[in-house]
């Protein structure tokens, strides 16, 4: 067993864990955090999707203990309270989503494509970012819509923020 | 419409959950003193077994109990079954093998589960898994359906000589075959089916707990169908009467057909929780789903069509061998069957049409409905037929449609089905119109320039869904009513909670049937909440799938909202002494028509409740059930045109376009009729493209995780252009028809339409990979 102690949605958090528990594991059955999914054993399908220390990790390929000293955020603490994430709400405006599995993954990678394309993303990137995404029902027609959505909505954000500080 | 009604393109109601990680999965589930189970598996396709010891694994730590099919037959749980009988056409009853839920001397595929191990966590119900000794003797194996029913085949039950279950027909052989004789072209046809796995995201799990105090058990299931498991657990396999066991379905991450059936595992963890004393959860890993769910499709099959001089159809031979896998999954007689055979006329009228079916036992997974069960296969097999026709005959694809469509209805073909209403010239002209298909010529010249070989291929497929009348159903060996159920309770406050039998897992009931609600009755959608996927909940119902949501589910709504309806305009005509035949409701007001006499809904609805005012004699409370049972499936259809380019360097296929025009008759929501489409034909192409069950000679799955088995990514598919063009459905109140699984149904055949017409021959079989195509290129025949 091993202690870890990482800071998840702002809280800091500790616990003993087997050696091999996965971060997954940890955030689901020993924090309840259970939005986080797990829909493979191969690290493929990306319902596992977190952030750790800011950026898109797969919380089945990370043990807990590697985790530890880190800050994560996981689906449950992407909103600002009750404001919706631009990424959460344009899932929903843009129906990218149907059984609801892989989407806690796929905002969550989502939100990392979109802060690493700052200037703003095309269909065939977002496509290609996707690759390790997998989603059996919506066919992605409408999640690459609300990624594409998201990225216009935070882009401008971030320019009208910019030219008032300037 | 109004803005949340029907036909108003609304944002789902429960996204909210789904995008905060607030879902409820049955893996997020957690009962006080809850335990986990692994099961152990037969390595081995075909095998005896001779031993079983658990000694060890019953001192690993942590473990409550290891258990096996010994104790689960003294216990008296019965064998799976297959729910609908299927005759041969000597007569003879389908032949079905036994199915224990735990092997108890023999196994038949890899994966069939043997042993469960319950301990207090997962990974030590693993570990301890891994430490139980079975010794098996291996038998000979044989996985595909053509071999195993060939002389000298390993034979997998006593029950079915040479492996064969049923050898079925349907249509007039005789007829069929004097038509042929007639034909001035014979266009003939070998096509295979590739098998798939259904792969919904979330892995099959469930929760079973044994209340011993109140003998009573529950069962947190990802299920379609929620109340057929509870029947089917009672009345068959055992484990408790109907009023001590409750079933829920609670959020499940898709099903596609694949979480209709009653598996082994769920029927264990109750047994199990019982004989432990400890509520026991399962969760499939990934590879357990791809070795244990019900996989889909895989057929071999031989077409003749015959054409007269003016490339009029003539008659239609099919003769199909269906792969069934181990076991008699619960369906999974039907799929090929009369959910096949019965779709072969297509879009076209046929004279005469002879289907032979033979289904057949194999050292595989159980085979059952995956989404469009035997549709995608007919619409395969006819659609395929249609465009190398089209070839041979040097007619347009489009034209040799055109000259065979059903253009009166109803029409009934003779192959059982009487379609009802539909528009095939519209649906082929908008695809065609969107497709730009007279300007293809131009777009494989200017890929030719580039070294590209484009091709454009079409599928006007139909299929048959809100299955079914129930005793049409019954009289073909259904085991089951396919009515549906719905019970509408409005509250003192006027609030509305709708409690449904249908089940949604994807499909966006919790919003389209609230749009319903406030349709008729103009109470906002956040004042209507749709209840299901509890049988403590929910009287009965027959869950989702086939599309019946919308035809069956919804219709059944409208009776009771019918009901419900005629009770308020007593209320109403009451309170406002007025004729009840003068009221009508409006923006949520029942109102004296042609007067500004009225009372709002909710005012009406704490009448009911006080009932301090009602007419004499009349019940308080404002509560309505209804069943419906329809009085015909529903023949959703459409044509789907799918353009590709090919690298002939790397015979990698790139669809360049994919057009989708469908009739699903009248839509609630269409943006989420959309979406359906989307992930259709993203599984359709799938099939074409990408994916496909492979076992070798020794019956192991090759294709058991997501490194092995191709799953469409978001780059292997281009955004979609879809649109319907509707006839309503004149069978059910709300004129719909479905639209589920069209996408999966019509997209096969147009993509591979598509790749023949750029490879120049019809040399090819799904899935098209890069590897295949590429050779096809270079060792195929021109048509």
């Amino acid at each position: 067993m091993s202690e870890v102690t990482l800071v998840v949605n702002g809280r800091k958090v500790s616990g003993a864990v087997e050696d091999r528990t996965l971060l997954v594991h940890f955030l689901r059955e020993n924090l309840n955090l259970t939005g986080t999914h797990v829909g493979c054993d191969t690290s493929q399908c990306g319902a596992c999707v977190v952030h750790v220390d800011g950026k898109a990790v797969k919380s089945c390929t990370m043990l807990a203990v590697q985790a530890s000293g880190s800050t994560v955020t996981t689906i449950e603490g992407l909103a600002n309270g009750a404001d919706l994430h631009p990424v959460q709400a344009a899932f929903k405006e843009n129906h990218g989503l149907q059984c609801g599995f892989c989407t806690p993954g796929m905002i969550m990678t989502a939100t990392d494509m979109i802060r690493r394309h700052p200037d703003g993303l095309d269909e065939a990137t977002v496509r290609a970012e996707l690759e390790g995404n997998i989603c059996r029902c919506t066919g992605y027609h409408n999640i690459v819509k609300a990624i594409l959505a998201a990225s216009k909505t935070m882009s401008k954000a971030s320019k009208s923020k910019a030219n008032k500080a300037a | 419409m109004g803005m949340e009604g029907v036909g108003a393109r609304v944002a789902r109601k429960e996204d909210k959950r789904f995008i905060t990680g607030s879902g409820r999965y049955v893996d997020d589930m957690v009962v006080p003193g809850m335990k986990h189970a692994a099961f152990v598996r037969s390595p081995h396709a075909h095998a005896d077994i001779k031993k079983i010891d658990v000694k060890k694994a019953e001192a690993m730590p942590g473990v409550i109990g290891v258990l096996t099919g010994k104790q689960l037959k003294a216990d008296g749980i019965g064998n799976l079954i297959c729910g609908w009988m299927i005759h041969s056409k000597d007569g003879s009853p389908m032949k079905m093998g036994a199915w224990s839920p735990l092997a108890v001397d023999r196994v038949r595929y890899v994966g069939d589960a043997v042993v469960v191990v319950v301990a207090d966590t997962k990974g030590q119900a693993r570990d301890a898994a891994e430490a139980v000794e079975i010794t098996y003797k291996e038998r000979k194996s044989v996985a595909d359906a053509v071999e195993a029913l060939g002389k000298g085949a390993p034979q997998l039950h006593p029950e079915a000589e040479g492996n064969l279950i049923f050898d079925w027909g349907i249509g007039d052989a005789a007829k069929t075959e004097a038509a042929l004789k007639t034909a001035a072209h014979i266009t003939r046809v070998n096509i295979v089916n590739n098998r798939l796995v259904p792969n919904a995201m979330e892995p099959r799990a469930a929760l079973g707990h044994y209340d011993n105090a109140e003998d009573h058990y529950t069962c947190w299931t990802t299920s379609q169908n929620p109340h057929v498991a509870r029947l089917v657990m009672s009345a068959f396999y055992n484990v408790a009467p109907e009023n001590k066991l409750r079933v829920i379905a609670p959020d499940v991450g898709g099903g596609f057909g694949s979480k209709i059936y009653i598996y082994p595992e769920e029927i264990v963890c109750l047994w199990a929780s019982k004989r432990t004393g400890v509520p026991v959860k399962w969760v499939a890993d990934r590879t357990e789903s791809f070795l244990t769910d019900a996989h889909g499709r895989d057929h071999h099959t031989t077409v003749e069509m015959g054409f007269d001089k003016n490339n009029k159809i003539v008659g239609l031979k099919v003769d199909t061998i269906a792969n069934l896998g181990a076991y008699m999954s619960l369906f999974s007689s039907a799929t090929p069957t009369y959910l096949y055979a019965t779709l072969l006329s297509g879009q076209y009228d046929i004279p005469t049409i002879y289907g032979n079916v033979r289904t057949v036992y194999t050292n595989t997974a159980p085979v059952d409905a995956y989404r469009g069960a035997g549709r995608p296969e007919a619409t395969y097999v006819v659609e395929r037929t249609m465009e190398i026709a089209a070839r041979e005959l040097g007619v347009s694809p489009a034209e040799l449609r055109r000259t065979n469509f059903v253009t009166s209805f109803p029409h009934q073909t003779p192959v059982i089905m009487c379609y009802d209403a539909g528009d095939y010239g519209a649906s082929l002209d908008a695809a065609m119109k969107q497709a730009d298909y007279a300007g293809f010529a131009k777009r494989k010249a200017a890929a030719a320039k580039k070294g590209k070989l484009r091709g454009i291929g079409m599928s006007c497929y139909i299929e048959a869904c809100g299955i079914a009348p129930s005793a049409a159903v019954g009289s073909l060996g259904a085991g089951v009513g396919l009515w549906e159920s719905a019970e509408v309770r409005v509250n003192a406050v006027g609030t509305i909670e709708v409690l449904t039998g249908s089940h949604s897992h994807g499909q966006g009931h919790e919003t389209t049937f609230a749009q319903l609600v406030n349709s008729r009755f103009g109470v906002p959608l956040d004042s209507v909440s749709i209840v299901h996927g509890d049988t403590d909940k929910v009287q009965m119902g027959m869950g989702t799938y086939g599309s019946r949501s919308g035809a069956v589910g919804m219709s059944a709504i409208v009776k009771a909202l019918d009901k419900v309806e005629a009770k308020a305009k007593k209320i109403a005509a009451h309170l406002l002494e007025a004729d009840e035949g003068d009221i009508v409701i409006e923006n949520g007001q029942l109102k004296v028509a042609g007067t500004d006499k009225n009372v709002p809904w909710f005012q009406m609805a704490l009448a009911a409740y006080t009932a301090h005012n009602l007419p004499q004699g009349m019940e308080p409370g404002l509560k309505e059930t209804a069943f419906y049972d329809p009085s015909n499936f529903t023949f959703p259809a459409g044509c789907y045109i799918c353009e590709v380019e090919i690298d002939p360097e790397t015979g990698k296929t790139d669809i360049v376009q994919f057009v989708a025009a469908d009739d699903f008759g009248n839509i609630i929501n269409p943006m989420i009729v959309e979406g359906q489409v989307h992930g259709g034909i993203a599984q359709g192409v799938g099939q074409a493209l990408l994916e496909g069950a492979v076992y070798d000679a020794s019956g192991q799955l090759l294709t058991a995780s997501y490194m092995d088995y191709t799953m469409p990514r978001a780059d292997d598919l281009p955004s979609f252009q879809v649109s319907t063009s509707n006839t309503p459905c004149p069978g059910n109140p709300l004129g719909m028809k479905g639209c589920g699984e069209a996408g999966a149904i019509g997209s096969p055949p147009a993509v591979i339409n598509a790749i023949t017409d750029a490879l120049g021959h019809e040399n090819l079989t799904m899935p098209a990979t890069p590897q295949k195509v590429w050779a096809a290129l270079r060792a195929g025949t021109k048509h």
